[in-house]
């Protein structure tokens, strides 16, 4: 498996480049007080986000729930569109030029969302034709890619209902990497994994950054994670990019022995601190 | 120009899975199919019973002929909703499954995307079509000795361009309304079929819907399988209902793509392209 070949330009240019992104969600006022005239406020799910992404680089965007990570990722996925800013993949422009962006981003995300009753190998197939690849292509790739996320390839005609949540997540890779892309957004990959599934995935994620010439972006609650696999580690806190920079000189920023502690100092808030009724309320946009 | 060809391919491809991937779910799904298919012959069949329930309440009419002519509303109804239920199922299924977003940010053109689930509820819709004609025909025993079968199933291909079109307008509604909007499919479709004589000539209904039934589909539908069924007219006979038809389609179709991106872009300005469920 490699990557796909490098569009025009892509040597010259940062593989991702972010400039006062911002996305705003309208959403109606709940106020239950009679009398009280009912409307819609704004809340901002990515505020004025600005960064860059060298090729083959990999950053980790450390966030509690309702932070904006998962909407940053849907932005850079083509699923949402901006309300100010830009943002560029290899050059592209991933608001006017999105078809082209497509060909060269794929994504996992907390949820392995899949055809529940279709095998793994059918999820696949369905996934690699959007991205034109026939079905001896297919046919051929799917059990080398299964093989290599670590799936037992004897299960891959066994409907996806019938899989563990870390089998599916491991399908969920092979999919992404099906394709080929350039740039991979993780969105929580291990989130919710049984330790074993996650270090599986987590060592996956590392062979990728070694012998593919990918680049990541990975949004994760776990800050291990996040030190381990990442070349810079960033925080994002009520849509603001805070911090971005390799996770020791995060720690010496903030005088801090941990990323935890720095997250804390960043932040004002724990990084285990629960979100209060409106940030949960958020959440449901946000995610 | 290999290019182009690459670029064409590709798509192709991409349409092809999509009619891949609903044939796996159907086969899947099955025994639902085959529960929903019965519920649709009953429902066939009280309509059908009406013919004979006016002659034995007294009325003067061709039960034979009456018969047929219900079967045949009764059949496009069936006919249109399957088309419309996969078509609004495009985006429905995939939100609950979660794989929408997968799906929309696939480097594959919206036409291709739609174009696969059309060509799939075209194929299916019209094997279950046949099939529930021919089994309520062989329930009441019908004689059809001048049906021309052939001319029926070319006005009904004809009229699923335009079917596809209003359908591609359907599929955005659940993009609009995760919670609502495809049930809302089920009401354009009573809409349309009320005012395309489904169960009665169009002249029988008030001047505004009569004056509506001019650019739906579904009449010239109705008219041409009808007289192709029960009068056993040819091509030239049918020629006054396929070119509206012709003209639908190809008014329909870019109409249909045109309404599904803009709600591509509403879906993708308020957050709404993501999973539910």
């Amino acid at each position: 498996m490699t990557s796909a070949p490098a569009p025009p330009g892509v040597e010259t240019v940062p593989a991702v480049e972010v400039v006062g992104l911002r996305k705003d969600f309208w959403r109606k006022n709940k106020d239950k007080k009679r009398f009280r005239r009912r409307g819609r406020r704004k809340n901002s799910a990515i505020r004025d986000v600005t960064f860059t992404m060298a090729r083959g680089e990999t950053i980790a965007i450390l966030g509690q729930n309702g932070s904006g990570k998962s909407t940053l990722v849907r932005l850079l996925s083509t699923l949402l569109l901006h309300d100010g800013g830009e943002a560029r993949i290899f050059g592209y422009d991933v608001f006017t030029q999105g078809r082209a962006v497509r060909r060269l981003v794929n994504r996992v995300s907390v949820e392995a969302s899949f055809f529940k009753k279709m095998s793994a190998a059918e999820n696949l197939s369905y996934a690699a034709r959007f991205y034109g690849m026939g079905p001896r292509e297919t046919n051929r790739q799917i059990p080398v890619i299964l093989d290599r996320v670590g799936f037992p390839i004897a299960r891959r005609h066994e409907s996806m209902e019938n899989l563990s949540r870390g089998m599916q997540q491991k399908v969920a890779l092979a999919r992404a990497l099906l394709t080929s892309p350039v740039l991979l957004l993780l969105d929580e990959p291990t989130t919710g994994l049984d330790p074993r599934s996650k270090l599986e995935v987590q060592e996956f994620i590392r062979e990728i950054r070694t012998s593919h010439d990918s680049t990541i972006l990975l949004c994760t609650h776990d800050l291990a994670e996040a030190e381990s696999l990442a070349d810079r580690v960033g925080i994002l806190d009520r849509g603001r990019l805070l911090a971005l920079e390799p996770a020791d000189d995060l720690k010496r920023r903030y005088g801090a022995e941990t990323l935890e502690q720095a997250f804390f100092s960043a932040t004002g808030r724990s990084f285990e601190e629960e979100t209060d009724e409106e940030e949960d309320e958020e959440r449901e946009v946000f995610a | 120009m290999r290019a182009a060809t690459f670029a064409l391919r590709s798509e192709l491809i991409g349409l092809a899975g999509v009619v891949e991937r609903n044939f796996y779910l159907t086969k899947r799904y099955i025994w639902w199919d085959v529960a929903w298919f019965f519920w649709t012959v009953a429902n066939t069949l009280t309509i059908t019973f009406i013919a004979k329930g006016i002659e034995a309440t007294g009325g003067q009419i061709d039960v034979n002929r009456a018969t047929t002519s219900l079967l045949v509303g009764a059949v496009i109804w069936a006919y249109l909703g399957v088309v419309f239920e996969f078509l609004t199922e495009t985006v429905a299924w995939e939100r609950w499954e979660g794989t929408i977003e997968y799906t929309f940010m696939a480097p594959l053109s919206r036409a291709m995307h739609l174009g696969g689930s059309g060509v799939f509820a075209i194929i299916y819709a019209l094997i279950r079509a046949a099939m529930i004609f021919f089994v309520v025909a062989a329930f009441f025993d019908l004689a059809m000795p001048d049906a021309n079968f052939v001319v029926a199933l070319l006005v009904l291909v004809v009229a699923s361009v335009s079917f596809f079109g209003i359908g591609m307008m359907m599929a955005v509604l659940p993009l609009i309304s995760p919670e609502k909007g495809a049930q809302l499919g089920y009401v354009a479709q009573g809409l349309m079929l009320v005012v395309s004589g489904v169960y009665y000539p169009v002249h029988v209904l008030p001047g505004w819907m009569e004056a509506i039934s001019v650019v739906s589909p579904a009449t010239y539908t109705l008219e041409g399988m009808r007289g192709a069924i029960l009068d056993g007219q040819g091509y030239a006979d049918v020629w006054p209902q396929i070119w509206p038809l012709l003209i639908m389609g190809v008014v329909c179709i870019p109409l249909g793509l045109w309404v599904f991106h803009r709600g591509e872009i509403y879906a993708k300005k308020h957050g709404k392209l993501k999973r539910s469920g």
